[in-house]
């Protein structure tokens, strides 16, 4: 696939398409993950616009029914037939913060690897489109979301996939909040020491968490001078230019991992939420009023996207 | 009885020879966890993790993920208490075949509360998934890691290294309890190395006339065991347990439920560490100061059957005691 200009406005389309879907399903639900979307909207839509290499789909998939939980006579089985299903030579893709589920199905949507009805058992009791995934779920390949433990889980499949000789690589999404966790830095070490260079983090940097601003919780600058000091290397590029991200996650990186931080704006694209400063974690609606006119705004803006 | 130094490091080598997929992964405790030979013979299948045991078990659940079969090596402690979350999430929850192989239960250790495994079993026990063996001598040492090999999802594995004994000549097996004596008077129902305290205890029993059926358990999850039931059935005295661990959540409490959960109204006497933090001593003293010695059980004998028992020494003569330094490990811990 070519990464020019025609390829960063198809992403850029596909981003609109994931924040409005979010803010549907945030709207039908009273309340979601909604400035996730606005911040990582440009970064999932990139990598399953091409960045990520996986076998095309000759039609979307629907999410399996959910099948209860792994143990000895039920087979754990994940959301990867959603990615690469698997395949030697293509990329597995972990997704570490599962609270960005949604963003994630929404992108899968988009992409045509998912069915659109696939979306109406979100959050639906007994389905497999849980609202924090876990790795039943579309595009989950791992049970990721206790933070900072993705990375590590996601090493692991690398080194395996390099004691298999096999090419494709493990590129990892992880949220800002959770490199401030002992255990992600324990793993950054780690993929570094065993020289896994089949690994891609990127970084959604949108200073946001439950708390809060994250300048107001815990400080994890300076983000790219750590990465390096434990021996990745990195770059810092601003997350919602999909060119400059095309480029970022094809530098070089020989018997390296590679740190892609995203810096992002929880806010871009739906410039209402801003008045929410600094409570951007979990949106949800004050009143019936304010849901009203939220409703509003998505007609318009589903409206000037039909057009 | 015979003694044997480092089994586990040497087996370890023997067992994985033809298995390309099982690999070893370490928290710098390689030689300390007997894993050296294995390290040195198959470079290419050890992985040092250092002193981050989060990492560690989250990232074995990756490679298990993809078909390899890790045998993650430290204390016990590190496993369990460390990286509870990361057991969980990253190998119980998807049914991974992550082996744990833990080292320093309970009084083995000199080293006190912080390298004392003493409410492992609680804790693990409570993981659904989980599989949990616990060794009691050096054959079971030698076959614990195939059994662990055959079940399809986590196992974790109380282990003992350094110098120890060969108690049982016959191989050990999955779920069933090995029974050491006959005795419907009383059952005695011992783990790990409190099983040899039982065997002497059995001499003193027999001398006082005292029937008593004694069972050695190593699988300690899942734990089904109706032989072990019936005879409590229709014992006299009821049932003691005997446990290097906290009698909260161990082989002790197992019976318990058992027995409840089966209307056995028979009396159980749980001998374990009795809610208690240990701390750093030798073996012999911390078995005899804390209640898991033969000395113990002889006394909740009494107390069961109200009888004074009368205990030639030569007769139940000593268990082994491994020195606290020697070639078998390398250092006093």
């Amino acid at each position: 696939m070519e990464f020019d200009a025609k390829w960063a406005s198809e992403v850029e389309g596909l981003a609109d398409g994931i924040r409005l879907r979010v803010l549907e399903h945030t709207l039908s639900q009273k309340g979601g993950y909604l400035c996730q979307a606005c911040s990582s909207a440009e970064i999932f839509a990139a990598l399953y616009h091409g960045l990520l290499n996986l076998p095309k789909l000759d039609s979307p998939l629907s999410p399996d029914p959910w099948r209860g939980v792994p143990g000895p006579d039920n087979p754990a089985h994940t959301g990867i037939k959603f990615n690469s299903n698997g395949l030697p030579g293509y990329d597995r893709f972990i997704l570490s913060p599962a609270q960005y589920a949604l963003v994630l199905y929404a992108a899968l949507v988009e992409a045509h690897r998912m069915d659109e009805k696939g979306m109406l058992d979100y959050n639906r009791d007994g389905s497999s489109v849980e609202m924090i995934g876990a790795e039943h779920s579309p595009g989950m390949e791992a049970t990721t979301g206790s933070l900072g433990q993705g990375i590590s889980h996601a090493s692991g499949i690398a080194l395996a996939l390099r004691l298999k000789k096999q090419t494709g690589k493990v590129v990892v999404f992880l949220s800002d909040g959770e490199c401030e966790s002992g255990e992600f830095w324990e793993a950054v070490q780690t993929a570094s020491f065993h020289r896994l260079d089949n690994m891609l983090l990127i970084i959604d940097r949108n200073g946001c968490q439950c708390d809060g601003a994250m300048e107001s919780v815990m400080n994890i600058e300076p983000f790219e001078a750590r990465f390096r000091a434990f021996g990745c290397e990195c770059v810092r590029i601003p997350g919602h230019d999909p060119l400059t991200l095309a480029k970022a996650v094809q530098m070089p990186h020989r018997s390296k991992p590679l740190a892609v931080i995203c810096d992002t704006d929880p806010c871009h694209g739906l410039e209402f939420l801003r008045a929410r400063r600094p409570k951007f974690h979990y949106v949800r609606f004050a009143d019936d009023q304010e849901w009203l006119e939220t409703k509003a705004r998505y007609e318009a803006l589903a409206k000037e996207r039909e057009r | 009885m015979e003694i044997l130094k480092r089994v586990h490091a040497q087996n370890l080598v023997s067992w994985a020879k033809d298995k390309p997929e099982v690999l070893v992964l370490s928290a710098d405790l390689t030689s300390s966890c007997e894993a050296d030979g294995f390290r040195d013979t198959y470079p290419d299948r050890f992985f040092s993790m250092g002193i981050a045991e989060q990492n560690m078990l989250a990232f074995a659940g990756g490679l298990a993920r993809e078909g390899f079969i890790p045998y993650v090596h430290t204390f016990s402690v590190f496993i369990y208490r460390r990286a509870f979350d990361q057991i969980a999430m990253s190998v119980a929850y998807p049914n991974l075949p992550v082996k744990m192989i833990g080292f320093l239960p309970g009084v083995t250790t000199p080293g006190g509360a912080t390298h004392q495994a003493l409410e492992d079993i609680a804790v693990l026990r409570a993981l659904p998934n989980m599989t949990i063996l616990e060794v009691g001598d050096a054959t079971e040492v030698e076959n614990v890691l195939q059994i662990a090999y055959d079940v399809p999802g986590p196992v974790y594995v109380r282990m003992l290294r350094g110098e120890l004994p060969r108690i049982f000549q016959t191989p050990m097996e999955f779920g069933k309890a090995r029974k050491l004596s006959e005795g419907d008077d009383l059952v005695i129902v011992s783990s790990g190395l409190c099983t040899e305290e039982a065997l002497r205890a059995a001499k003193a029993l027999a001398a006082n006339g005292i029937q008593t059926a004694i069972y050695h358990v190593s699988t300690l999850k899942p734990f089904h065991y109706s032989e072990i039931l019936g005879n409590i059935a229709r014992s006299k005295y009821g049932v003691i347990s005997l446990e290097n661990h906290t009698v909260v959540g161990g082989l002790g409490t197992c019976l318990a439920e058992c027995m409840a959960e089966q209307g056995i109204g028979k009396r159980l006497t749980r001998l374990g560490i009795q809610d208690k933090f240990l701390h750093g001593a030798s073996r012999q003293y911390l078995m005899h100061e804390y209640g898991i010695d033969m000395w113990a059980l002889l006394g909740a004998v009494e107390k069961v059957t109200g009888k004074k028992l009368t205990v030639d020494k030569e007769d139940v003569g000593e268990a082994f005691r491994p020195a606290l330094h020697s070639d078998a490990k390398p250092e006093a811990l």
